[in-house]
């Protein structure tokens, strides 16, 4: 349990995908520009990620694994099987916000079927790989990443809905300042694990 | 098939004409994937804190995004537009996994080093984006030269971004030492490089340098080019 609540956290904060990793950049930036679609978006990457980090889990290892369906080590198609289950849950997803919430599904707009290229989905799943996790350490892996994308999309839209009324250089406007924001976010999240550059490029 | 061949040639355009040109040039500067359509940041930031992988990263984007631009102008009139994305995504994750394979035997330590980010390629929203925007509604040769315009232009950022990051962060280039000295050669001056006073910074190491480095580029950018300046 200890371990659980370890991973948990971790991919929270210490390992937080966007601020800590950089992943899912994109989207990132695109749409937080009011908390509201932030919201939203957050929402369906936490429900991505929590779903597919498992399903994928389960693919790697009990069908292209080496004690899996065919026997062999399949795993070079690894990527090819991984975006497709990331695909097809966006495509759920899609139906039920169209279904539950059809204003949400107006305000994400492109950026919903765009969750299928956001890099922390499938970076999630290649962590899941790489740091050789079980089926439950995956799944709590998966709803923490997600939790902590949604944590940091809607600190950013807070405060790019404020920073609108400042007086900011012209040049600066609107994206610029949203990189500067972002990278002192990054940095003040490294401040949760210490600073040590020696984790970032070993 | 031969009668629409034989129709298509009197208007056939020059091989590389001034469209094409544009193509190119264009994403280096006033349409450049990473500062104005801002697509392809997170592989940005990741691979740039050092010249070497930045430039093996923005080869490897070029040629992924090059053929996969080919591939997709090529079957664009075969594709469902429901299933679309998803035989993108095959399209560009078959191109991945080739790169990843070739680096994997020429150059083991690189793939190490770039390992996941790599595989990131195939979530690159400027493939994809290029792909929807570009591939999808023009001819191949035009796509495939979009395709290695926008490549350049994404590795021109990469790399100006990474020469920054390295000379500032670790005071070389492409692991030679430029300026700056480290704690031994305070002791042995010999070895003494040029401006000698100047200390590592090591947060330029860190991912959120990048960022820094980026947004610095954006402003002076749009202070020279005001088309670009967002109003919002």
């Amino acid at each position: 349990m200890g371990e659980l609540l370890d991973i948990f956290l971790k991919s929270i904060f210490m390992e937080n995908m966007v601020l800590s990793y950089f992943l899912g950049m994109c989207s990132f930036l695109a749409v937080s520009k009011s908390v509201k679609t932030a919201v939203g978006l957050g929402a369906a990457v936490i429900f991505v990620l929590t779903l597919t980090v498992p399903i994928n889990w389960f693919i790697n290892v009990k069908i292209l694994g080496e004690n899996g369906l065919f026997g062999m080590d399949l795993t070079f198609l690894r990527f090819i099987l991984f975006i497709a289950t990331i695909a097809a849950t966006v495509q759920l997803v899609e139906m039920v916000i169209e279904k539950f919430s059809p204003a949400l599904y107006s305000a994400l707009g492109i950026f919903l079927p765009l969750i299928t290229v956001n890099c922390a989905i499938l970076g999630g799943a290649l962590f899941m790989v790489s740091r050789e996790y079980n089926f439950v350490e995956a799944t709590t892996f998966g709803f923490g990443s997600g939790f902590g994308f949604f944590i940091a999309i809607i600190l950013m839209a807070a405060i790019r809905e404020k920073i609108r009324y400042s007086a900011v250089p012209g040049p600066l406007r609107g994206l610029g300042m949203a990189f500067l924001i972002t990278g002192l976010m990054g940095m003040a999240f490294m401040g949760l694990m210490g600073i040590n550059p020696g984790l970032y490029f070993q | 098939m031969a009668e629409t061949a034989t129709q298509t040639v009197p208007e056939k355009e020059p091989l590389f004409g001034k469209k094409e040109r544009k193509l190119l040039i264009d994403p280096l500067n006033d349409n450049n994937p990473i500062t104005v359509q801002v697509l392809g940041i997170c592989s940005a930031l990741a691979v740039t804190s050092m010249v070497k992988p930045a430039v093996i990263m923005a080869l490897s984007a070029t040629f992924v995004m090059a053929f996969s631009n080919l591939t997709i102008s090529l079957l664009r009139k075969g594709i469902p537009k429901q299933v679309r994305m998803i035989v993108q995504l095959v399209v560009i994750a078959f191109l991945v996994t080739i790169v990843e394979l070739v680096l994997k035997a020429a150059n083991y330590p690189i793939w190490k080093q770039l390992s996941v980010y790599i595989g990131l390629i195939i979530t690159n929203c400027i493939v994809m984006g290029r792909l929807e925007a570009y591939a999808m509604a023009n001819k191949p040769w035009r796509s495939f030269l979009d395709g290695i315009g926008n490549g350049l232009g994404y590795g021109i950022l990469l790399v100006m971004v990474a020469v920054a990051r390295e000379l500032f962060g670790k005071g070389s280039l492409m692991g030679f030492k430029i300026i700056g000295n480290t704690p031994d050669c305070l002791i042995d001056t010999t070895t003494n490089a040029w401006f000698g006073w100047y200390m590592q910074n090591n947060i330029m190491v860190l991912p959120a340098a990048a960022l820094f480095v980026i947004c610095v580029i954006i402003w002076v950018q749009r202070a020279r080019n005001s088309k670009l300046v967002d109003i919002s």
